[in-house]
Parts: structure tokens; C-alpha cells; sequence
């Protein structure tokens, strides 16, 4: 094969900002430049992704516990979701899929609300617009679409390119490798790069979709497919959140300055199991993990704090207690989510109770009562 | 007083909700400067603009979902299915995104939108310009849909669909778009959206129909009338949520009832109907409902689809077989 037909990646570039041993390295395009002082900033990052690890934790023992049906861990991208999610502006919106608890919580979802929906208790206890942020998107890559038409929504309202930075507002679409496969990302990519809609693309290339290996369905770097769309995309260290929050925050200013769509490619690792209920060991090597427990995104955060004296010991002391503080109450407060009640399942099929569906409700609640009435007559 | 086709009809209808308000956009594929392929959008883009009025990429996944995303941020999109056929590729979009929203939001996010369908045959088109898919709509709970059948429907009827805050199919009887004329009185006001309506007395039969099988339905009415049968048309106009308590109060009367429809009889709406008049009716009933409607074979090539739909003979057919019962 002749080298222009090769598809294959002769080079690729990830930005990285700080390295797996925790020591900071420049790039010529990014440079850390917080909205705080440095140090506060990384400690600040350090707590986030301390406290969502252990949300992430705390939750699969829940489920491990029977207390939740399924839980889709986050362990390992904890960089990616907090770098990408503390570069937001207040205004920025958000779709996640299913995992991003790591955005949930930058962006003051309660963890309650997450473990509701992995209880079954209710399909998303947020509200959307209090939060900007979207409901859990269980469809893999549906919500890709749904970001572009709240962009183009926002370019109607004409909240791009204003020059007011607290007013112009940028729209991310998370999604993962597995979902780069999906008609609607792809066409989410082409709907956006047509309008030149104010949405960026975060992709976590975990490396695994379930067993599937990113190799078995992509071909060519995932973020050199943005270029095919017609707008730019970038590899980034998301097991770096110093990158990635500098990444993001630069396709996030270029998408609200109406510079239109970034694809970025947050390259991180699924170091826990799909769900609750896959089994890794069925289908990875052990080796591949360990390897990957070297570049892990908290270590390298702490390495550089204690090493420069970037934080005290009575800091980590003090994050450690938040942690197990937010265990507690995750533990306290599972068995405080208000049970479904069996007449409401026909609430918010619409907006008004069709008289049909009244019937229906109506009907099975007097079919429910007749057994109290029974029990009671007893 | 303006007399319209159903074409025209949908038309001014549309420019008339987006005078209304200026949250309501369209989305559709050739809907712009061609006016779509039926030009039921004609002109619109040239006075809304191209920010109103919008051209899309050819993926109906992505109108949908980008739509999806335009009604969270407070806008009312019309989504146009260029045909029938082409609703599928967008089919998880509408089932488990646009049907699930204000369910799964806790009845927090509303979801405003009308996807507009030209439905049914008879115009000699390809395949996939002619299917039938109301059954699978309506069989979504948190979707709502309604077929509209002649030109004062249609103007009033894509109205309130949009102004109506969940999710609507609106189905468009494609064949009748530029047949009959009728007068419309835009400054009346209409009846209810999510209302059946019976269009001709009659008393020793009951018809149900909705879209192009109205105007079957009507023709087959007068027809019958002739050899002294009394039929009466109901045209249900909305098929989810169905409004039954005139089709009762009808077949109570004449004891008879007969579906008809364009799509596969084998769990068509019909089906349902059948059901619910025989929950209801029971005791009225002097003959089992009866349907008509395309066989359960897929949509044949144009010229055979006269054998496919239902047309004049064979509803007389089920009329007479429902009378002799």
C-alpha cells in the first residue's frame, strides 16, 4: 500500500500538561492558565475527582449491597469529566451520557439524584434547566444530536459572538468510543459543522465499548475523523485534568466566540467494569489495567501538590474526611429515596391526563384498593 | 371566507402559528427555497427567513434529535418527514426520546413538537412513498397523533397541534393535498383538537375512518344510501389519544361497525377499535366489527396498489357482509 492510502495514524499528538509521575511539561499550544491562583485551582481539582471517586465507589458497593440495580462506574476518568466540566462557563449547557457523574457533580447535581436513577426509583430526579445540565441518555450517542439542536437553539437566541463573555454560551456533547460508531453522533457532526453550531464534542475514548476494543471499529484516530466533518479536533490526556481543562476551556471560548464546532478526544481508560454487571476478566488482561493504574489521573494530581507544596497535609487530611463524610451520607440516604407510587406511573405521560389513561389509572387504583379492602374485612 | 386545497390549507395554517409565535421553527428536508417536495412550505422561508424556515442535512435521525434539542431550549419545532417511509431512520428518536421526555424529566421538561408525516398511497409513487405507519406511533405512550382529512381540518388542525405542548405525529393524506377545494373561514374558530367528529348521520351502520379513508368512507356512505343503507362517517381525526364516546353512542345506535384504513389490517388501529367497541358495545352489537383496510403484505409497486387499498367496492363489500350478519 502506497502511503497515501494508508489510513493508519502516523503520528498523533495528545496534549499533556502534567505527567503521569506528576511533573508539570509545556506544550506550545496550551499553557495551565487557571481563573485562580495555580495552587488553588489544582487543589480545587483534587478534591473534585477525590470526592467523585468516591461517589463512584461508594455507589458500586451500593450495588454490590443490592440497594441499587446498576451502576455505571467512572473509575479512571476522573480527570476528563472534572478538567471538561470546570472549564464550563455557568451559562454552558451540558448533555452526559450515563457516566458522567464526574460533570454531575461540578455542576451541583446532588449524588442522590444519580443513585435514584440506578436505584429505579425515577429515570432522572434534576431538573435540567436549573442545573445545565441534561438528563442521563441511556441511547448510546442520542444526546450528541440533542446538543446540537440546544446550540442551534442558542444561535437563534443570538447568544454567540456577542463579546460578552457571560453571555455568550457554549453546548458539550459528551459521548465515548463505543458511541463514535452511532449514525446519530455522525450525523450530530454533520448537523453541527452545517450550522456552525456552538457545540463541542467531548468524546472519552475509554479505550472500551463493553468488550469491544476502540481498535475494532476505529480505524483512524478518533479525533482526525472531526477534520471529515469539516471542523477542528484534538487528542488530549484526559487522565490529565490540567490538559484537559485547558483544552476544553479553549474549544469552549472558540464555540461561543462562533468559531463553531471542536471535537476533542479525552484519551483515558475505563479502569473498572462497564456496569455492575460486566465482567472484565472476561475479555482484557490484567497487564493492560496495571499499566493504566501507573497514569492514574488523582495520583499524578497529588504527587505534584506534595511534591511542590502546592498543599498541605492537613489539605488531603481534610479532603479524605469530606470523602468519607459524602459515604455516609450516600449510605444514610439510599433507603430515604421516596418509594415509586403505583398510581403515578400514569403522571407526566403528558402534559394533561388524557381521559383514556384516567380511566386506566383509575381503574387500577380501585383494582389496588380492593385488597386493602380485603385485608381489612379479614 | 378563502376557499384552499389541503396543501394550501397546511400552508397558510403553518404561516399563520409562526405569525403567532416566533418560537416556532421549521425544519425539513428541501422545505426552504423549494417549498418541500409537496410545497406545503411554499414561500414560507422567503418571509421567515432562513433561521425559521430550515434547510436540513438529508438524516431524519438528525432532524429529530436536533429538534429534540431546540424544543429543551424553549423553542417549538416543526419537523417536515419528507415521506412516509423515510420516518424510520428518525423512529429512535421519536420512540425513546421525543415520546419519553416529560415522562422521564419528572414531568419538569416539556417537549413541544410536531412532526409532520405525508402519509398514505395512491399516488403512484416508489416504494417507501406510501406507507401507513399511524399504528406505530400511536402505540407509543407520550406520543400523541392526529390525521387530518379535508382543508378546514388541516388549517385548524396543524394550529393547535403546535401550540399544543407535547409531542404530536401530524399525519397528512398525501393524495388528498391538491384534490378538493373547500372554504375556510379564518377568522372562525375550531372545535377540539383531540376530538372525533361524525361527518354523516346515518343509522343502520357505523364507519370509522381518518386521513385519505374519509373521503372512501363518504363515497361509500352515499353510495350505500342508494340501495336504502344509512350510513353513518365518523372520521376520528385523533388516533392517540382515541376519542370514543361518539363511535359509542353510534355503534349503540346502529349495532354495526365497520374500520376502515389504509394501513395493514393485522394490528392496525382497527384492531383496537374492534376491542374497545366490543368492551363497550357489547350488548349493542348485531354483527362483529368488521375492518378494511391494506392487506398484511408490504406495499406493492404502484401499479397494483388499487388492489391493495381499500377503496370503494370492498368497503361496500364489508358493509353489506356487517348488514347480512
Amino acid at each position: 500500500m502506497t502511503e497515501f492510502l494508508d489510513p493508519s495514524p502516523s503520528h498523533t499528538d495528545m496534549v499533556q500538561l502534567l505527567n503521569p509521575e506528576g511533573e508539570r511539561v509545556s506544550h506550545p499550544d496550551f499553557e495551565f492558565s487557571p481563573d485562580r491562583p495555580e495552587d488553588e485551582a489544582v487543589r480545587g481539582f483534587y478534591r473534585d475527582m477525590v470526592l467523585t471517586r468516591r461517589l463512584d465507589v461508594e455507589a458500586t458497593a451500593l450495588q454490590r449491597h443490592g440497594e441499587l440495580g446498576l451502576w455505571a462506574q467512572l473509575l479512571g476518568q476522573e480527570a476528563a469529566q472534572i478538567g471538561a466540566a470546570r472549564a464550563l462557563a455557568p451559562q454552558d449547557f451540558v448533555f452526559p451520557t450515563y457516566r458522567e457523574h464526574g460533570v454531575a457533580w461540578c455542576r451541583d447535581v446532588d449524588p442522590m439524584q444519580l443513585l435514584g436513577l440506578f436505584r429505579g426509583t425515577d429515570q432522572g430526579g434534576w431538573d435540567p434547566a436549573e442545573h445545565n445540565f441534561g438528563l442521563y441518555t441511556i441511547v448510546i450517542g442520542a444526546q450528541t444530536l440533542h446538543a446540537t439542536g440546544y446550540a442551534m437553539g442558542v444561535q437563534m437566541d443570538g447568544l454567540v459572538g456577542t463579546g460578552d463573555p457571560t453571555r455568550d454560551t457554549a453546548v458539550v456533547a459528551h459521548f465515548g468510543d463505543g458511541a463514535s460508531s452511532q449514525g446519530d453522533v455522525n450525523e450530530a457532526m454533520v448537523f453541527a459543522a452545517s450550522y456552525n453550531a456552538p457545540v463541542v464534542f467531548f468524546c472519552q475514548n475509554n479505550q472500551w465499548a463493553i468488550s469491544e476494543p476502540v481498535e475494532q471499529m476505529v480505524k483512524v484516530p478518533l479525533y482526525k475523523r472531526a477534520q471529515g466533518f469539516g471542523f477542528p479536533g484534538i487528542r488530549v490526556d484526559g487522565n490529565d485534568v490540567l490538559a484537559t481543562y485547558e483544552v476544553m476551556k479553549s474549544a469552549l471560548k472558540r464555540a461561543r466566540e462562533g468559531g463553531g464546532p471542536t471535537m476533542i478526544e479525552a484519551y483515558t481508560y475505563r479502569m473498572g467494569a462497564h456496569t455492575t454487571t460486566d465482567d472484565p476478566t472476561r475479555y482484557r488482561v490484567s497487564d493492560e489495567v496495571e499499566a493504566w493504574k501507573l497514569k492514574d489521573p488523582i495520583a499524578r494530581v497529588e504527587a505534584y501538590l506534595r511534591r511542590g507544596g502546592g498543599a498541605s497535609t492537613s489539605f488531603f487530611a481534610k479532603v479524605e474526611a469530606e470523602a468519607e463524610e459524602l459515604g455516609e451520607r450516600l449510605r444514610a440516604g439510599i433507603h430515604a429515596l421516596p418509594e415509586p407510587d403505583p398510581v403515578r406511573l400514569f403522571d407526566n405521560v403528558y402534559t394533561e391526563l388524557p381521559d383514556e389513561l384516567r380511566e386506566q389509572r383509575d381503574g387500577y387504583a380501585a383494582y389496588l384498593s380492593s385488597f386493602e379492602h380485603e385485608v381489612a374485612s379479614r | 371566507m378563502t376557499k384552499m386545497t389541503l396543501a394550501k390549507a397546511l400552508n397558510a395554517g403553518l404561516r399563520r402559528a409562526m405569525e403567532d409565535d416566533d418560537k416556532v421553527v421549521l425544519m425539513g428536508e428541501d422545505i426552504g427555497r423549494l417549498g418541500g417536495v409537496f410545497r406545503i412550505t411554499d414561500g414560507l422561508q422567503k418571509d421567515f427567513g432562513e433561521a425559521r424556515v430550515v434547510d436540513t442535512p438529508l438524516a431524519e435521525s438528525g432532524i429529530v434529535g436536533t429538534a429534540v434539542g431546540l424544543a429543551l431550549r424553549g423553542y417549538r419545532p416543526v419537523v417536515e418527514i419528507q415521506f412516509d417511509g423515510f420516518v424510520y431512520p428518525a423512529y429512535d428518536q421519536i420512540v425513546s426520546q421525543v415520546a419519553k421526555f416529560h415522562y422521564r424529566s419528572g414531568g419538569r421538561v416539556a417537549m413541544p413538537m410536531v412532526i409532520r408525516i405525508p402519509f398514505g398511497g395512491g399516488i403512484g409513487a416508489v416504494e417507501h412513498h406510501s406507507e401507513s405507519p399511524e399504528a406505530q406511533f400511536a402505540h407509543t405512550p407520550g406520543l400523541k397523533v392526529v390525521a387530518c382529512s379535508d382543508p378546514v381540518d388541516a388549517y385548524w388542525m396543524i394550529q393547535q397541534a403546535i401550540a399544543h405542548p407535547d409531542p404530536v405525529i401530524f399525519l397528512e393524506p398525501k393524495r388528498l393535498y391538491h384534490s378538493t377545494k373547500a372554504e375556510i373561514d379564518v377568522d372562525g374558530s375550531p372545535g377540539p383538537l383531540f376530538a372525533s367528529r361524525v361527518t354523516r348521520p346515518g343509522t343502520d351502520l357505523t364507519m370509522l375512518a381518518y386521513g385519505p379513508t374519509v373521503k372512501t368512507a363518504l363515497t361509500a356512505a352515499e353510495a350505500a344510501a342508494g340501495e336504502g343503507k344509512s350510513v353513518e362517517v365518523i372520521d376520528l381525526r385523533t388516533l392517540s389519544p382515541l376519542d370514543m364516546a361518539p363511535v359509542y353512542e353510534s355503534v349503540r345506535r346502529t349495532g354495526r361497525a365497520v374500520v376502515v384504513h389504509e394501513a395493514h389490517v393485522n394490528l392496525g388501529l382497527g384492531a383496537e377499535l374492534a376491542a374497545r367497541i366490543t368492551e363497550q358495545c357489547f350488548h349493542s352489537l348485531e354483527a362483529p366489527v368488521l375492518r378494511v383496510g391494506g392487506f398484511d403484505t408490504p406495499y406493492p409497486p404502484a401499479r397494483a396498489e388499487e388492489y391493495f387499498l381499500p377503496d370503494l367496492d370492498r368497503v361496500l363489500d364489508a358493509v353489506d357482509r356487517s348488514l347480512a350478519w
